[in-house]
């Protein structure tokens, strides 16, 4: 009976872009008509609600002030998401490690989660100013949580009898640990990852919004105070567009880094 | 009397037990006691939870038993791992690596370069079948298939004894029928000492040189069958007369095994 197992080769990993995209784009199109509709039909003032024309239309012409603005907040997002990222993995790991380290850590944890962020980010700005810095802490407070959960979640739930496998084979716990834990939890870092980074974005805008000398944050409260409603809506469309980007990206790093976790699931579902 | 040659494996009463609190234990194992000569192949069977698993645990050095010994070439070596090469029921092999990969896995994780490792696996994909699947990934492979890999990586490891943990009792009864005949085949050009569980008599018949049947918790060796046909065999064997009786009294012992454990 050798060789006498056909195989049918795995299907091509192939993102389906359109047919995932086509969708949400259709609804959202037919919440901005019937938006567009209610407001010119009503006579609503534009200071109150303005239509999606004049949303688009101001905040074509205020693009260089928004764009301006959003760099700053992409640069915070990154920096943040940065520190976020390196301070999750560090905690996981060493949580992974030391049992002693998780029942001491793990309730600590969760009740940072129970920090209020609006109390919080003023503060933030009181002892670190107006700079970067406050920012880059109100991101990596509220991101790395969720991060920090998916991974120690994840290297928890490799099987265990892989590392019984493992120990049988003479793999001390750096070794289980490089070559099963860490593998298995990647797929759950993922998810976690585009949780975290959904919040990192609105956390920039949040710490940006009690104070700041640039950023989307702040020029949606400059805006708010001249009662420019439009541009303010201009500047959340654009930092929604940004979430929705950078959410895009996980995707994109997720077939890079782990390409057999996606193909491995097309599989299992036939 | 002093023996020329030791057993390649012996269990000595290898007792083990569980505390339960409020001062109560639960014995799993009490007094197993087993060999195998160089080369052979025994399977052991017994009721479903009576602790074979526990066993195998044991022998590959992932529990402590309570009490007794495990000897390889008749050294004392009990809790230590390096001479048995394990495959449990899962293949598990992992999804993030290809054939080759998790095949030679056991010799990367003893130390050995990629190189050498993979060259090792490599030399033996055509003798189990897997020619051209080098860099395939597990969930290309059909479920005879990736047994078979799981079986290479444990033998691979040269190491002295197989701890075969019911491999093909995932399979489909037609792939386990062609598994078996396979192993049958390729255990026969080789000299590997096996351990096989299996819940499976006619399985543990064909494959066997010996069968050990282990009572109901706590298990203790109960039967230890020589199973007297000729190698290689062939699967028309399984109809044959001795391989009833054989089959015959290993049922009987089971049955009874099975009727006291529902005693309470």
């Amino acid at each position: 009976m050798k060789n006498s197992i056909t195989v049918k080769p795995a299907p091509a990993p192939r993102i389906r872009l359109l047919p995932a995209l086509a969708p949400p784009a259709a609804l959202l199109a037919a919440l901005v008509i019937t938006w567009q509709v209610a407001v010119t039909a009503g006579g609503v003032q534009p200071a109150i609600l303005p239509s999606p024309q004049r949303i688009f239309q101001q905040g074509w012409e205020a693009r260089t002030a928004i764009w301006e603005n959003t760099l700053p907040t992409l640069h915070e997002t990154f920096l943040g998401f940065a520190v976020s990222l390196t301070v999750a993995w560090t905690l996981a790991i060493l949580i992974d490690f030391s049992p002693g380290l998780r029942r001491a850590l793990v309730p600590l944890l969760v009740a940072s989660q129970a920090i209020p962020l609006i109390a919080i980010a003023p503060l933030m700005v009181i002892w670190f100013g107006f700079g970067m810095l406050p920012k880059v802490i109100v991101i990596a407070l509220v991101t790395f949580f969720p991060v920090a959960v998916g991974l120690i979640d994840g290297f928890n739930r490799t099987d265990r009898d892989a590392i019984n496998l493992l120990r049988s084979m003479g793999a001390n716990r750096w070794k289980q640990f490089v070559y099963v834990r860490l593998p298995s939890a990647l797929p759950s870092f993922f998810t976690a990852l585009r949780i975290g980074i959904a919040y990192a974005v609105t956390g920039a805008i949040f710490a940006e919004y009690v104070g700041a000398e640039r950023g989307l944050g702040i020029y949606m409260a400059m805006m708010k105070n001249s009662f420019r409603t439009d541009l303010v809506l201009a500047a959340v469309a654009v930092t929604a567009f940004v979430s929705v980007c950078l959410f895009l990206l996980t995707y994109v790093a997720e077939r890079a880094i782990i390409p057999w976790h996606s193909k491995e699931r097309r599989s299992r579902h036939g | 009397m002093v023996e020329a040659t030791p057993p390649k494996i012996e269990l000595r009463g290898i007792c083990k037990s569980f505390p339960l609190g409020h001062g109560q234990v639960r014995s799993v194992l009490d007094d197993v006691a087993f060999s195998a000569q160089p080369g052979e192949f025994v399977a052991v069977i017994g009721p479903s939870g009576c602790g074979k698993s526990t066993m195998f645990n044991i022998m590959a050095g992932l529990e402590t038993a309570s009490s007794g010994e495990v000897l390889v070439d008749g050294d004392v070596v009990t809790g230590q791992h390096e001479h048995f090469a394990y495959m449990p029921q899962k293949d598990l092999l992992f999804p993030w690596r290809s054939i080759l990969e998790n095949t030679s896995l056991g010799l990367e994780v003893a130390g050995e370069t990629k190189k050498i490792a993979r060259a090792r696996a490599a030399s033996l994909f055509a003798a189990f079948g897997l020619s051209g699947f080098e860099d395939a990934h597990p969930f290309e492979l059909s479920g005879g298939m990736r047994q078979r890999a799981a079986l290479l990586r444990t033998v691979v490891q040269g190491r002295d004894v197989l701890l075969l943990d019911e491999p093909f009792g995932a399979l489909d009864s037609l792939t386990r029928t062609e598994m078996q005949s396979w192993l049958q085949g390729v255990w026969s050009q080789n000299a590997w000492t096996a351990v096989l569980i299996t819940h499976d008599i006619r399985e543990a018949i064909y494959l066997a040189d010996r069968v050990v049947v282990l009572s109901a918790r706590p298990a203790s060796v109960r039967l230890n069958l020589t199973i007297d046909l000729p190698r290689p065999r062939a699967l028309s064997m399984t109809t044959s007369a001795e391989f009833a009786g054989y089959e015959r009294t290993l049922l009987t012992t089971l049955h009874e095994e099975t009727r006291s454990s529902k005693a309470p």
